[in-house]
């Protein structure tokens, strides 16, 4: 039934000089999303507002949900979804992907070299005491050998495209990256609202993340072994992606197991099962490498398991991802990578890193201190958007602090120019309006090699102007599409449900 | 499959189970009352008593009138037993293990969790209370139904039919106990409308009314005990209920028939024995009260048993 007042959905809306993912300055739709844009334009406001509100009905439903820490209920919450997609081209793609491959190729090197020869220390291009300053670093992974000297396993890189329309690499997440369970609940929720988008786009498929991650990890078995058992270790239902840990072992299939599920014996891992013991050969752990093992590391942690790091050392586990990982998921170290691609492969980065202020090193520190109020200051080792300083937003108490704390620990404060993100159209009430996007894409490493899934989290700041899309501060998320370029790549083509 | 898992698959549908039961139990003393309103003292009462929790009640509230009882029994977050807080543990239960039972179980769950909470706050009328009985009976069959319907007959699901029939048992045999106790007394009562009435209540209680008048038409005491303690296939019976528990069990372990290979199957298949040969004379000539005692009593034990060999922490 039509409406009286039916105007085009996206009609009034305005880039406002933004760079849009989906249009065009001059207000155009982009390629990749003018079928979608059709769709939506047909489609009244209170149509789009009716379908947004049935997502979310559908969320709930499926208990899609996170934990934010400090909040009064302390309980779950819904991961806000907004229906409007962003859309990546093809060719663009193929860029961002090979830029990943690159990136993660040369992190697994430098993280296998610090815990080995350190020949990048040697050779003079990351200063020792940057290294040796390191929170992360963990001396107990000095000289060990995973599996096919592969120690990032699943990795989630935080992409943000600047107002010059350029991809620029915002952090490597290396520890335990989330996120990937809203990518594919997101998707299947747009697959039974937008079928005849889909069919028509030539989308490319997100769905087989998780038996790509599933032959990542049994590739990690020690060779002997026929049917590898493998487990996900979770702390546990409080824990704020709990969601993610369970959804992800029942689509691969396999056992979700806490710290006291698990006990060691003469080096081996076995899980409690009803009917005995069972050996464990790899495990998944979205635990902390602090709280992994008692004995090796945090002596009060109750997540872990007793002897798990010996076991692991002996080589009778596999660990994804590996402990010691952190070392590279530091936004100091991070400032270097760029260093590293052309120290390790002799290359040129393919994706840069957003231009960096290191305030260890004096000239960056007096030119951070003298700009404060230009400039995003960030903690080395906080995540989630805590430990932040937003220059331009601040108040001139907030820089002050920062300046102290910058002064105390110069060390763990890096500075990054305000950078404009781009945006997207989201559902802001009764009309779209421009939010800034920021995008994580997902990447295995596996023995068979680097692969990345085609699209990832789109992550959106709410909050009209604001730049901080973290879950625990307030963001949503999108559904990524990714076109396929030709007939030969897959795409979502099969019917919902 | 995981001790801990199996633990809370168990107890996911042990709660179920129970916060049905205690809805059933509440929905006929309120159709009771209706017939003789009255008597309403005398009907809440044994409903506190049937719980087991009586001195909890007694502490918080007094004297059991219509309202509190209710409330205590159906919104009560203090009480453990009652019907929300029975939710709220079967939902975390089956949040922990979402992974091991079906995603349509799981949201179903989850929805009859978040329905109910919000109930909470609504004022209740003597219709709506109905309404919401009904209903809580209804999301409980649906999640038994789904259960059933979805999750393949391996290990998981053993364990919760192990759950769901051992707590039926327990409720069903605690019901009987309780309405035996309070309406026997009465010997003028016997053969009156009066006492018909009430056991009719205790019939539709556990849904068997229909049942009942199909197998035995006329209703006596004896024919009551006989249809609630020994029928073999009215699935609320306490008899159907063992066998269904012992079959699961021996799935669980693979113990061939008449073999036992760990306490649980040793007490169980006893228990199980007992009831195969028992007789309604003899139950009733030692007291329907000591031998429904007992029983509890044996259900305890093999609860224990199941707790030490299926999930308690063991050493390697």
């Amino acid at each position: 039934m039509q409406s009286q007042t039916q105007t085009m959905t996206f009609g009034n809306y305005d880039t406002e000089r933004i760079h849009d993912e989906l249009f065009h300055e001059n207000g155009t739709p982009r390629n990749g999303a003018r079928l979608l844009i059709e769709q939506l334009n047909s489609m009244s406001i209170d149509e789009v507002i009716h379908r947004q509100q049935a997502m979310d009905r559908a969320l709930m439903q499926m208990g899609i949900t996170f934990t934010v820490y400090g909040a009064e209920e302390g309980t779950e919450k819904i991961f806000p979804f907004d229906l409007v997609p962003r859309v990546v081209e093809a060719f663009e793609w193929g860029h961002i992907e090979a830029g990943l491959k690159q990136r993660i190729q040369v992190l697994n090197r430098f993280i296998h070299d610090i815990y080995h020869e350190q020949e990048i220390i040697k050779d003079g291009v990351v200063p020792r005491s940057l290294l040796e300053q390191a929170k992360s670093f963990r001396h107990q992974c000095v000289g060990l050998n995973p599996p096919g000297e592969i120690w990032c396993h699943v990795t989630g890189t935080d992409l943000i495209r600047h107002s010059d329309g350029a991809i620029y690499v915002l952090e490597d997440n290396l520890r335990c990256p989330s996120g990937v369970s809203y990518v594919l609940q997101n998707r299947l929720i747009m697959k039974r609202s937008f079928p005849q988008v889909f069919m028509a786009s030539k989308v490319r498929p997100v769905t087989d993340y998780p038996s790509r991650l599933y032959s990542t990890l049994a590739g990690l078995a020690p060779p002997h072994i026929g049917e590898p058992t493998i487990v996900v270790l979770t702390p546990g239902i409080y824990n704020s992606a709990y969601y993610e840990h369970s959804f992800l072992a029942q689509q691969m299939g396999i056992e979700l197991v806490e710290g006291s599920d698990l006990v060691v014996r003469d080096g081996f891992v076995y899980m409690r099962n009803t009917n005995g013991f069972r050996r464990v050969d790899v495990i998944y752990r979205r635990l902390d490498d602090d709280f992994i093992d008692p004995q090796a590391f945090r002596a009060d942690s109750m997540l872990g398991v007793p002897g798990l790091f010996d076991a692991y050392r002996r080589g009778h586990v596999a660990l994804a991802n590996a402990p010691g990982t952190g070392v590279a998921d530091d936004k100091v170290i991070y400032a270097f990578v760029p260093e590293m691609i052309r120290y390790y492969l002799n290359e040129e980065p393919i994706l840069p890193n957003v231009p960096t202020y290191i305030c260890d090193r004096e000239e960056d520190r007096q030119y951070v201190l003298s700009h404060l109020d230009e400039l995003v200051v960030k903690s080395a080792n906080e995540a989630g958007g805590y430990g932040m300083l937003i220059g331009p937003a601040s108040t001139a108490e907030q820089r002050s602090e920062f300046a102290f704390r910058i002064q105390q620990d110069p060390r763990n404060y890096i500075a990054q120019p305000t950078l404009c993100l781009s945006r997207v159209p989201t559902l802001a009430g009764e009309r779209f309006e421009g939010r800034h996007v920021d995008l994580r894409p997902y990447i295995l490493c596996g023995k068979e090699g680097i692969w990345v899934l085609p699209g990832g989290l789109t992550r959106v700041a709410l909050v009209k102007g604001s730049l901080v899309v973290n879950s625990s501060q307030g963001g949503g998320s999108k559904d990524t599409w990714v076109m396929a370029r030709n007939e030969e790549e897959a795409v979502e083509a099969e019917t919902t449900l | 499959m995981l001790s801990r898992v199996a633990n809370s698959i168990y107890w996911m549908a042990r709660y179920i189970e129970r916060a049905e039961n205690l809805a059933r139990f509440i929905e006929v003393t309120l159709n009771f009352i209706l017939d003789r309103p009255d008597s309403s003292y005398e009907q809440w009462e044994p409903l506190i008593l049937a719980t087991g929790d009586e001195p909890d009640f007694k502490e918080r509230y007094g004297a059991a009138s219509a309202q509190n009882v209710v409330h205590f029994l159906t919104f009560d977050p203090d009480y453990g037993n009652s019907i929300v807080s029975c939710l709220t543990l079967a939902r975390e239960n089956a949040r922990t293990v979402r992974e091991a039972i079906s995603s349509e179980a799981w949201e179903q769950i989850n929805e009859f969790y978040l329905w109910l909470r919000a109930s909470q706050n609504r004022s209740m009328t003597l219709d709506s209370q109905f309404e919401l009985f009904q209903k809580i009976r209804m999301e409980s069959h649906l999640f038994s139904g789904i259960l059933d319907a979805t999750m393949s007959r391996g290990t998981g699901w053993q364990f919760a039919n192990l759950g769901r029939l051992i707590e039926r048992a327990d409720k069903t045999s605690r019901i009987l106990d309780v309405k035996y106790f309070t309406l026997l007394p009465k010997i003028e009562d016997v053969g009156t409308t009066i006492d018909d009435l009430q056991w009719s209540a205790v019939l539709r209680s556990v849904s068997g009314f229909e049942m009942f008048r199909k197998r035995y038409h006329a209703i006596t005491v004896r024919r009551i005990v006989e249809f609630l303690i020994l029928d073999r296939d009215f699935p609320r019976a306490v008899r159907f209920c063992l066998d269904g528990a012992e079959r699961s069990l021996r799935t669980i372990t693979g113990s061939p028939d008449s073999v036992y290979c760990n306490s649980a199957e040793q007490r169980l298949g006893q228990l199980r024995a007992n009831l195969s040969y028992a007789d309604v004379e003899s139950i009733i000539q030692a007291g329907l009260h000591e031998f429904v005692d007992d029983f509890q009593q044996k259900l305890n034990h093999i609860d224990d048993a199941i707790y030490d060999t299926f999930f308690a922490l063991r050493t390697l």
